[in-house]
Formats: C-alpha cells, structure tokens, sequence
C-alpha cells in the first residue's frame, strides 16, 4: 500500500505526513465507528422527539417558543465554524505552522462559543415563557435532543481549547495531528446533526 | 445540622443500613466481611503494589480478559445463591408466606436478573474474546488498550455499585427490565431504581466502548494472510457481537438516562402524566433488548465452533455458511424486538410481521446446529469437558430454540406471557447457550491463559451438575408456565404447582453444587498445576494461532507477527512442518505502557454516579470534573509507549524453544494425562 492511498473518508494526511498518515489508518477508522454509534443515540433522540411532537399535555406547544430568527443565527454561526475548522485542516495539512492552526481553531472556538450563547439564551426565553422540560412529554423531548447537541458542541469547544494548548506546546506533532484529524470529524458531524434538528425540530413544529 | 448532613451526605441515613431484616442484614454482612478480608489478605500479603502495577492499570489485553472473567466468576456467585433463594421461597410459599417477604423476594428476581445479564454474561463473554480474539488474529494487541481499560474498569465499577446496593439502601423491585411507569418517582420513591439505572448505564458505556475496540480490532490488526474469510469462527462470531454492541448498547444508554431524568429532574418521558408515554421506553429497551439476546450468544456459538471442531479432530463443516449464517442472526437480530410486548397493545398485523420476523431467525441458527453436527460426523470426537458441554448445548439448545418459535406465534404469546413459561424458555437459552459456551471457552483457553490445565475429574462432576441442575430447575417450569403460574410471583395457592416448584428448587440445589464444584476444581488444579503444566502451548492439538505460542503466552504474544497462509493457520503451520520455527532475527517490539487512566476514570464515574443515587452534590460535581480532568490529562502524556528490546524477546523465545524441544510429542488419548506437556502429535483433517 503506497503512502498516498485513501486510509480513511475525510481529509487525509497522505504524502504531506506519511507517518501520521499510516498511524491515522486503525485511530480515524476507530472514531468514525464512534461517531456511528453517537449517530445512533441522535436517531432515537430524534424517534424520541418525533413520538412526543404532540403531547403537550395542554401546555405550551411549538409554536409558542421557536424564535427562527434565532435560529438562523446559530445555523450561521454553526455552519461558518464548520468553514473556519476546515481551513484550520487544510492549513494543518499543507502549511506546517502551528499558529496557522492556531488561529483557525480560535476562529472556530469563538463561533463556536457565540452558536452556545445563542442556544442557552434560546432555552432561557424558552423557561421564561413556562417552556421547562418538566411541563409536558414534548418539551422533555425537546429539551434531551437540543441541548444534547449543545453538550456535543460545548465538549468540542473544550477540545478546541485542548487542541490549541497542545499545537502550543508541542507543534503540529504526529499525535496532534491525529487529534485534530478526529476533532474535524466531531465538529462537521456536529453540523449534520444540527441541520437534522433544524429540519425535525424547528421547520417541521412549524409547518 | 441537618443540612450540614445533606451536605456531606445526601439522603444517606441510618435507615439506609440494611437492618430492616435478618436476611437483609445478613446479606449485606457478607458482603462487607467479603470486602474487608480481601482487602486485609491482599494487605496481609503485600500485593497492593503489584496488584496496581501487573494488574489494574495494566492496559495488556490478556491480563483485562482475565479480570472480566474474574469480575463475571464474582457476580456469578451472587446471582447463583440469589436464585436458589427465590426457587427456596416458591418450593416453601404454597398457601404459606415462605421465608422471603415480598419486597425482599422482588428485590431478588431485579438484581439477579440485572447481574446475570449485565455483571455475568457481558463481562464473561467480553472476557474471552479479548483474551482470545487478538491472539486468534495474530495482533500483539487490541486496537485501543486503554480504551479497553477503561471499558473494564466501567463495568467493575457498575458491578461495584451492585454490591454497595446490598449494604446502603435497597435495590430496585422493577425486575431486570425496570418498565416505567412503575420505576417512576411515583411509584418507587426510594434509590432501588436509581442503583439499578446506574449500575446498567455504567456498563452499558463500557460495552459500547468494548464494542467499538473489537470491531476495529478485528478489521485493521490481523496479520497478514489473515483475510477475513481465514479468520477463526470465534473472531467472527465476536465481530458480529461487537456490531452490535455499538447499535444496540446506545438505546439502552438512553432509556436509562430518559427514566433518570424523569426521576431526578421531574421530565416526562415515562410517566403517566403531562404526556409521558412508557411504551417508549419499552421499544428502547427492547431495541437494545433483543440485539442483546445476540451478543450474549453469538460469542457461545463462536467458542462451540471452535470447541467442536478441535475435539472432533476435524475442520470445521460449513465455514462459510456459518459465517453468512452469523452475519444473518445479526442483522435479524434488529427486526424482532417487539416480540418481547406482543401484549401490549399493536395491531395484530404488526404482530403478525414480528412474530414471522422472529421465527425466521430459527433458519440461520438451525444452519448452524446442522454445520456442528456435520463437523462430527466422522470425526474422531473426544468427550473432554469442553466437549461435553458443546453436546449438552446441541440437545438442550434444540429444545428452547423450539419453544421460542412457539412464543414467537403472537397467539401463542398472548397465553404463556409473563408466565413461568417464558422464563423457562430464556434460561433455556441462556443456560444451556451461553453459559456452558462459556464454561466450555473456560476450559478450553484456561491452559493457554496459565499455563497448566484445569482438573479433568471436577471438570466432569461440574458438567453433570450444571446440566442435571438445569434440567431439574427449569423443565419444571415450562409446564408450570403451561398451568398458568405467573413469573416472579412470592406466594401461591394452586396446589397443582407445589410438586413442579420443589423439584425446580432442588435443581437450583444441583446448579449450587455445580458451581462449587467449579470452585473446587479450581483450588484443585491450582495445587496441581506443576503435573497439569503445558507451558509449549498447545495441549489440545489446536487449530488456530493462539496455540501457536506458549502458554501463557509473552507480553508480545508473537515474537513475529505470523504470515497466514490458510484457514485454521497453525493447523496449517503444523502439517507444512512450519510451526515452532525460530525466526530468522529478533527486533524490538512497541507495546503500550501501562495507564491509570481506567481505574482513576471508574473511581470517578462510579462515585459521581453514587452521588447522584444518594443526593450528594460535591460527589457528583468532584466524580464527573475528575473523569473529564483525567481524560484531558492523558492527552498530555507524551510517552505511552515502550520498547521490548529483541534480546529480551530472544531470552523468552529461546527459553520456550528449548522447551519446545524437550517436550514429548502426546497423541489425542493421552491428551488429558500428565504427559501432556504442550506439544501435541498432529492429528486429524
């Protein structure tokens, strides 16, 4: 097997770290079976939330809560950080400076961070209004799929702090690599998700 | 004061000690005397450092495969006593309370059936094929060690918070399924279902984790020439398992969470009212329910696969229909969940589709018992005790394979539901299918695991134990099933069920001995081991590559990583002339080091889990930043690896080489006498 072949779906590190790259083969391929089965914990969210879209229990129901304009705001910020990651791996792969990465990942951190802010005000509008998870099957639903996405996104920031530490103190390391490699995979597979729940959750409770 | 109290200790008080009755009491003192005297021996002895360093950070596939199996052996003696306890009461409680009050009585068939499934079978069969898998495969290790450690230590910590229940609190009464809305706040207000969410939740992320480390074990660690239609059924049967650890543990994870949050925070997922729906939870549950039912027995039908063909002397009859057969089982293994609430509620179309659904998987595993059965014929079969217990399993799983296609006809089902019945059937199952897998994977890889055999004799009284034991305890209930007797029921009145209930308590009598006898037979091979060693490695005229190396086998495993040239690769080796060759050199070998990542991560979980069973807030908080703290710290360490360098390979090689040469050559007969010293006369097709 030549250095230069496919190991794995995504970006690969090929010809520019043929280390990397080899090592990269078992741990990305081991991740990508990590996300399926988080996928799988996403789709029951999801059947969840679909079984309990109208039980209410005469309280208030989607229409009373679901701000787009907000919403629109977060897929923005969300999707663009999505971007910003990507030009953080490009400059990984081909632009061996650490404080190229560096700065992407901060770029990224910091969408990241406004999508959080967005959300969490999003949930606290929502409890103002009598929307807490304990007012009816609907909103426990809603409030297990949402900020279960949110969790994932606030854990990905972490690892972006983690990750720009790391570039930091040791550069763009094999190890490093590696992590970042796995941490774009956790964050574009975060988008997919998000644009699921857009879908699902905010469109359709409207329609 | 009181609130200093809750500070420190949540909801604990004295009504938590189990003094509420003498059994209770009792239980709960063996327990902590079992605790103290393991710890005061172990510091008696001075072990605790070479405890922690050989054996809990150790990240070696081999050494974690071992302690599952420990962990399983441990929780088996519970949930084995805990049985005869409840067949106790039913052979006692015609017309009469029994011994056991009622609570009591449904706290026993919870935790039974939660350990069983969750704290015996799962850590057993997890054991075996990461003891046995790498080796099959010709890797030097799984493809994420510390992961692996961690995958154990969670589920230790899970059967840990099972033996805390018995001192502090009381466990659930839902049964090992725990259905809300009966496990709902409103009606079991106390900790029993929050330990029992807990303890599942703990293992069940562990297993995911095991399941994600085999799979990617088994697709990038194989050797060379190890394509996958060369692999070993077992390696197989674990792929699949491993499958579908990783879809079908994720619903459970969840339903567990769901009915936490319902309890703790006052969600309604599950709960009668404000919109709540149960049968969620039971299409969760059952969504990991079934696939589960198949990962506890895919791994038993990959060690008969093995077993039966290395002691029929015969390649194994089938290969690929067993595989393909495998691979259906498992895909079907998703299409049949609700089989398990035909009675509640669906349209009986929908039955109808599950019911023929379930039967259908009654086809790949009747391919498979044929494959067996083929792989004897003319083979020259050689009763040891592996052996007998793959025979008992032909028979005894024939018959609860054919009472389970009478419950899967929904019209069947709706009469014998929750009867004694159905537990007949799954113990049918389960027993027989699993557990003897197991019992025979014990014996069979116990030599290669350390290095002498287990005793023949005792091994023998343990099989007729465990198979007159099950007969007597469970045919019994078929037709008390068939009678209309309920399952999990404290006292009765029927006169008709009194003789059935006694001789199923006097099987639960014989599945005692048996599993004394295995006790037994353990001191007695330990204090024999010098006449029982085989340390050449392959005492059974084995098949495949774990038999190729000594036993018990170095850190490496392989000094060279095998080149495979056929299906059963070291039987191949033998007949080329090929096996026990010195390599041409040595060189270095990496191995991962050891971590303390998985013991500090358990610790961790299972105290903040503890605290949240209790209420107590600066264990939750401390117990979940130490599990992520400690996750992130490892990323920092930057030197996980060491080095094995080639002179200290040669040493071990050369050492064993040379036993190689001294050792007699032992044909079949003599297999099971003291002369069988590893090596054994090639024999067979």
């Amino acid at each position: 097997m030549s250095s230069i072949d496919k190991k794995h779906p995504g970006l690969n590190l090929g010809r520019s770290d043929p280390g990397a790259h080899q090592d990269a083969e078992e741990i990305v391929f081991g991740f990508w079976v990590f996300l399926m089965s988080d996928l799988v914990l996403f789709a029951l969210l999801f059947a969840t939330f679909a079984t309990m879209i109208g039980r209410t229990a005469d309280g208030p129901g989607p229409q009373e809560f679901f701000d787009l304009k907000s919403v629109a705001i977060e897929s923005a910020l969300l999707l663009i950080s999505s971007f910003t990651f990507g030009y953080a791996s490009l400059a990984m792969k081909y632009r061996p400076e650490p404080m190229k990465v560096v700065r992407w990942l901060g770029v990224t951190l910091l969408l990241g961070i406004g999508f959080l802010g967005f959300e969490v005000h999003d949930f606290v509008t929502m409890a103002g209004k009598g929307g807490t998870p304990q007012t009816s099957g609907f909103l426990s639903a809603f409030f297990a799929l949402v900020p279960t996405h949110g969790l994932h996104v606030f854990a990905g920031c972490i690892w972006i702090v983690v990750m720009i530490v790391q570039t930091l103190a040791y550069g763009l390391a094999r190890d490093v690599k590696l992590r970042i490699l796995r941490l774009g995979l956790f964050w574009h597979f975060l988008d997919i998700v998000w644009i699921a729940i857009i879908s699902v959750v905010y469109l359709r409770a409207l329609a | 004061m009181d609130r200093l109290w809750f500070f420190f200790f949540g909801t604990l008080n004295y009504d938590s000690l189990p003094f509420y009755s003498t059994i209770a009491t009792i239980a709960a003192g063996i327990v902590v005397a079992g605790a103290l005297v393991t710890f005061g021996l172990i510091t008696w002895y001075g072990k605790w450092t070479a405890l922690w360093k050989n054996w809990l950070t150790s990240v070696d596939h081999k050494k974690i495969g071992i302690m599952y199996v420990v962990v399983a052996f441990v929780m088996m003696a519970r949930a084995v006593v805990e049985a005869s306890m409840m067949r106790l009461q039913q052979a006692l409680s015609f017309d009469a309370p029994g011994y056991l009050p009622p609570e009591h009585f449904a706290q026993l068939f919870s935790t039974h059936g939660t350990i069983m499934i969750f704290f015996m079978a799962m850590p057993f069969l997890t054991g075996l094929i990461n003891y046995a898998m790498p080796l099959q495969i010709g890797a030097r290790d799984v493809a994420f060690p510390v992961l692996n450690s961690i995958s154990l230590c969670l589920t230790g910590g899970g059967a840990a918070l099972m033996m805390v229940s018995l001192v502090l609190g009381k466990f659930s009464t839902g049964g090992w399924s725990g259905y809300p809305p009966y496990t709902e706040m409103a009606f079991s207000p106390g900790v029993g279902p929050d330990y029992w969410i807990w303890a599942v939740t703990l293992s069940s992320i562990g297993t995911t984790f095991t399941g994600i480390n085999f799979a990617v074990t088994i697709y990038k660690k194989r050797a060379p020439g190890m394509h996958l239609f060369r692999m070993p059924l077992f390696c197989w049967t674990s792929l699949c398992t491993a499958i579908l650890m990783i879809f079908a543990m994720p619903p459970l994870t969840l339903a567990t969470l769901f009915l936490a949050l319902d309890r703790q925070l006052g969600f309604h997922f599950f709960t009668n009212d404000a919109g709540g729906n149960m049968m969620n939870y039971a299409n969760l549950f059952w969504l990991f329910g079934h696939p589960e039912v198949y990962i506890l027995i895919l791994p038993a039908f990959g060690v008969y696969s093995e077993v039966i063909a290395n002691f029929s002397s015969k390649v194994l009859y089938g290969y690929r229909t067993l595989v393909v057969a495998t691979m259906a089982i498992a895909v079907l293994s998703f299409t049949v969940w609700l089989h398990h609430f035909f009675t509640m509620g669906q349209s009986s179309a929908v039955n109808a589709a599950f019911g023929i659904a379930t039967m259908t998987i009654g086809i790949p595993t009747g391919v498979k018992v044929y494959d067996w059965l083929l792989t004897m014929f003319r083979g020259r079969v050689r009763f040891s005790v592996p052996m007998l217990y793959a025979l008992a399993f032909l028979i005894l799983f024939v018959v609860g394979g054919l009472s389970g296609v009478l419950l899967a006809n929904p019209a069947v089902d709706y009469q014998v539901h929750n009867s004694l019945f159905l537990v007949a059937h799954f113990h049918n199952m389960l027993i027989p299918g699993l557990l003897y897998g197991m019992l025979a994977g014990t014996h069979y890889w116990f030599p290669k695991a350390f290095g002498f055999r287990l005793d023949e004799l005792w091994g023998r009284i343990a099989f007729v134990c465990w198979v007159v034991g099950f007969l007597l305890a469970f045919m019994p209930l078929y037709a008390l099933g068939l009678l209309g007797m309920p399952r999990r029921l404290v006292e009765y009145f029927d006169p008709d069920y009194l003789p059935y209930t006694i001789v199923a308590a006097v099987g639960a009598g014989f599945i005692l001995a048996a599993f004394a006898s295995l006790v037994v037979q353990l001191v007695v091979s330990i204090r024999h081991r010098d006449a029982l060693r085989v340390f050449v490695g392959d005492p059974w005229n084995g098949r495949t590559l774990e038999w190729s190396i000594s036993a018990p086998p170095p850190e490496y495993n392989f000094a060279v990583i095998p080149d495979v040239k056929a299906r059963d690769a070291f039987h191949d080796m033998k007949r080329r002339g090929v096996a026990y060759r010195r390599p041409k050199h040595y060189s270095n070998i990496e191995m991962p080091m050891n971590s303390m990542l998985g013991p500090v991560v358990a610790i961790a979980a299972t105290a903040c889990v503890f605290g949240i069973v209790w209420h107590i807030g600066w264990m939750i908080v401390l117990g979940f930043l130490t599990v992520w703290g400690a996750v992130i710290a490892r990323s920092f360490v930057r030197r996980t690896k060491r080095i094995i360098p080639a002179s200290e390979v040669r040493r071990t090689e050369e050492r064993w080489l040379a036993a190689v040469s001294k050792a007699p050559l032992i044909a079949r007969d003599y297999e099971t006498s003291p002369a069988n010293r590893g090596l054994a006369e090639a024999a067979g097709a």
